[in-house]
């Protein structure tokens, strides 16, 4: 429950546009904006892990399964990279709920959540392949505002971290328009 | 519009690939699987090789965990192997692959540091966000500082280094590899692969962000190509880009399918893809230039481009696979009719090798390349052991091992330790040999606190072999965490010990791994010898012909001069006879060939 409360209170400090309760000790290479961006990404893969989870239950192809599956598999892994680092370095570490308070780039709406939940077959593969870009494309805005705060993304850990994250979900991204591009035209 | 019809026949031929691997994965009775963990007390098992030598970071590196200090790729030259770190690199004096000696350990926060030498330069990949122009720690205060791009060192003095010039790109370097000029031994390329974004044209002069990839003047979609005259490496700079993403982008919703997407249910449900999201870099990208070709791994695609003209490379073919996260590095077979990809799921911090992980992700695929250059794709490989959760695993850096008639690679798998591949047959890769040790850390317990102490170690460590290559007749790998391997292939009923002298037979004075030299035997007994055991092994030849060919070579080799060479050459007609109604006629030509070789080189 703590964690959670601490996450709640860094997504609404975040929403405000200042560090809230986040302090970084004096001669850290890190910022406040990288452990928001450590915190706020948590959240961000928990909900992708939520709509992979969602794929066998609704029917998806072998191939979106598989793909599910992937996306499920790395980013449980990356979440224990992104939390084992805040609390390295001594900082509240959301868990995979957090997902249901924090909001941050490309993450589905609630509407679009129902929507996909609705979804079955067929149409479950492309709406998780239209929604699943749309999320990847919100990370990769979460990495570029990272960078574009002055001093942050410096950190070694954190600085691998979010190219990885780039250039992984970048190349994710292709293949999921390769395999949206080849759903039966509908 | 040219490259519309590129893009669709691509598009048509993607499939995932049906064959089902014959290795039966994972298998966690491999004695890999559950090591005693251990920084540097934990279990170390080998199959088919032994360690010859383990050294552990200089001090100057060894101060933390973490990625701060982690040491990565490697590079051969002479008597040294030049290890890259992320915080500078060093010299290894190998003369006595039992006992290494640092030549010198030299501080420069240069994240990844990927390492190249050519003759007295040494190369190393900068695109770290903390990396500086004056190397110090402390981190980026003015952008301007930010170092991104290729270091380059006068190493002629290998106990003092020197940095020349700090090469600046727009996306930095993650990787890089050495095109040569074809004429000039004085003049290099160098092949950046940056994964960043391209810095403004305020902080890079010339720099400039796009979303189009057929914008000649943009700077994202483009390896920059730096060249270098070694004779003023202080004036190397960028002169090029190698456009070769160009028409890669996938294709878009046709409007057709955007306009039904967007009546579907509710368009506030609904989002079109906006980006275009086609590749913009490659992760690697490994050369061959006695074949002038390269083999790029590159975001969601394994390209295969001419670079007959460094300065103007083409793009050939490219081959998408959706099981693959992530087209991270490719090697050649010696005959360049085959590329090695790996796929690095995970990014190399993640464990990919559970019991639970996908066969046909984390792993090896190889592709054939066919007549037209288009590329073919056989099975997938993938370390047999069923790895801990504290292990960070995946397929990772390696090359060749010259077996004559055998297409071998060893490879780094992170802290999957080091295995070595026979993928003579695409549809059937093997593995021959490996090196583990346990996992870094044990498992955490179960209560796991919210926060640490600051500095305190809650993190698997991320460790284990970032690439393993063979060398002059030893394995090397750099350990991410605790050293620097030296190993050595023991013999086998995989590998026999001709197949092993006859490789220690070739020699490169100088080896960047991503810059693969062409493999090239020299006349020798065990080199025919080599052949021989093969064909015993695989049944290519009558075992009553083999066990007459092998007297035969013992006989010659008993005798010198013209009676030697005589002895040889009566056995070559032999077995050029033999060809016809063997099972495996290639083979046995290939051996024919080296006995005449031999036959030739025989001396009075």
């Amino acid at each position: 429950m703590a964690i959670l409360a601490a996450a709640s209170d860094t997504a609404a400090a975040q929403h405000a546009g200042h560090g809230g309760n986040i302090k970084v000790p004096a001669g850290a290479i890190y910022t406040v904006a990288d452990v928001e961006f450590m915190q706020g990404m948590i959240a961000h893969h928990a909900q992708a892990i939520h709509m992979s989870r969602m794929a066998e239950a609704h029917k998806a192809s072998p191939r979106l399964l598989k793909l599910a599956t992937k996306i499920d598999q790395s980013q449980v892994a990356e979440i224990r990279i992104m939390q084992q680092w805040l609390r390295d370095n001594g900082q509240a570490a959301p868990d995979t709920s957090s997902w249901r308070t924090m909001t941050m780039a490309g993450m589905l709406t609630d509407a679009q959540l129902k929507a996909l939940d609705a979804a079955i077959g067929t149409e479950f593969d492309r709406m998780f392949l239209e929604l699943m870009i749309q999320h990847h494309e919100g990370a990769l805005q979460m990495v570029k505002d990272l960078f574009a705060t002055p001093g942050a993304g410096q950190e070694v850990d954190v600085n691998v971290f979010a190219n990885d994250v780039v250039t992984v979900q970048t190349a994710e991204i292709g293949a999921m328009r390769q395999m949206l591009a080849q759903l039966p035209n509908k | 519009m040219l490259h519309t019809g590129r893009v669709l026949a691509l598009l048509a031929a993607l499939t995932i690939p049906s064959i089902i691997a014959a290795q039966t994965y994972p298998n966690t009775k491999d004695p890999r699987s559950l090591l005693k963990p251990g920084r540097l007390d934990g279990d170390t098992v080998t199959s088919n090789m032994r360690l010859v030598s383990f050294s552990q970071k200089p001090a100057v590196f060894d101060s933390a965990r973490g990625l701060t200090f982690i040491n990565s790729d490697l590079a051969f030259r002479d008597k040294y192997v030049y290890q890259g770190n992320f915080a500078g690199f060093t010299i290894w004096d190998v003369s006595d692959p039992a006992k290494p000696k640092v030549v010198s350990a030299v501080s420069c926060i240069t994240s990844q540091g990927d390492p190249s030498i050519y003759g007295n330069l040494l190369f190393l990949s900068a695109e770290g966000g903390g990396n500086r122009n004056d190397c110090a720690k402390g981190g980026v205060k003015d952008p301007r500082d930010h170092m991104a791009g290729v270091r380059i060192y006068d190493v002629s003095d290998p106990a003092n280094p020197r940095l020349v010039k700090n090469v600046q790109t727009c996306k930095g370097s993650h990787t890089h590899t050495i095109v040569p000029h074809y004429k000039d031994r004085n003049i290099i390329y160098i092949y950046v692969s940056g994964s960043q974004a391209a810095r403004p044209d305020s902080i890079v002069p010339g720099c400039k962000n796009g979303d189009d990839p057929a914008d000649e003047t943009n700077s994202l979609y483009r390896l920059d190509v730096i060249k270098v005259d070694v004779r003023h490496p202080e004036k190397a700079e960028v002169v090029t880009g190698a456009r070769i993403f160009t028409g890669l982008d996938p294709a878009p919703l046709s409007s057709a399918r955007q306009a039904a997407a967007a009546a579907r249910a509710g368009d506030t449900t609904r989002r079109a893809p906006t980006r275009t999201t086609g590749p913009r870099n490659c992760h690697d990208v490994t050369a061959y230039p006695s074949a002038k070709l390269l083999a790029g791994a590159c975001g969601s695609y394994g390209l295969l481009v001419d670079i007959s003209n460094p300065e103007k490379p083409k793009r050939l073919a490219a081959k998408a696979d959706t099981n693959f996260s992530l087209w991270h590095t490719a090697v050649f077979s010696n005959d360049g009719k085959k590329v090695v990809f790996t796929d690095e799921w995970g990014g190399g911090t993640s464990p990919m090798c559970q019991a639970n992980s996908m066969l046909e992700m984390g792993g090896n695929t190889i592709l054939t390349i066919d007549k037209n250059k288009q590329y073919k794709q056989h099975a997938y490989f993938k370390i047999p052991s069923a790895q801990t959760a504290e292990e960070n695993c995946v397929s990772h850096n390696g090359g060749l091992i010259p077996v004559p008639g055998r297409d071998i690679m060893v490879q780094g798998w992170y802290q999957g330790g080091v295995s070595v591949m026979d993928f003579s047959n695409a549809d059937d890769p093997k593995e021959l040999a490996y090196f583990d040790r346990g996992a870094i850390d044990p498992p955490p317990g179960v209560d796991v606190p919210v926060t640490a102490s600051p500095g305190g170690r809650g993190r698997a460590t991320i460790g284990g072999s970032w690439g393993a290559y063979y060398w002059n007749g030893y394995i090397y790998s750099s350990e991410l965490d605790r050293g620097f391997d030296i190993l050595e292939l023991t013999p086998s009923e995989h590998l026999s010990k001709n197949e092993i002298e006859a490789a220690k037979l070739v020699r490169f004075a100088e080896y960047n791994p991503q810059s693969q030299p062409k493999i090239e035997w020299p006349a020798a007994f065990v080199v025919v010898r080599a052949y021989l055991d093969q064909l015993v092994r695989n049944q290519g030849l009558a075992a009553e012909r083999t066990t007459a060919i092998a007297s035969a070579l013992d006989a010659a080799e008993a005798q010198t001069g013209s009676a030697r060479r005589n002895a040889l050459n009566a056995l070559a007609k032999n077995v050029d006879r033999d060809v016809k109604g063997a099972k495996d006629p290639e083979r046995v030509k290939a051996m024919s060939a080296a006995i005449k070789a031999l036959a030739k080189a025989t001396t009075q």
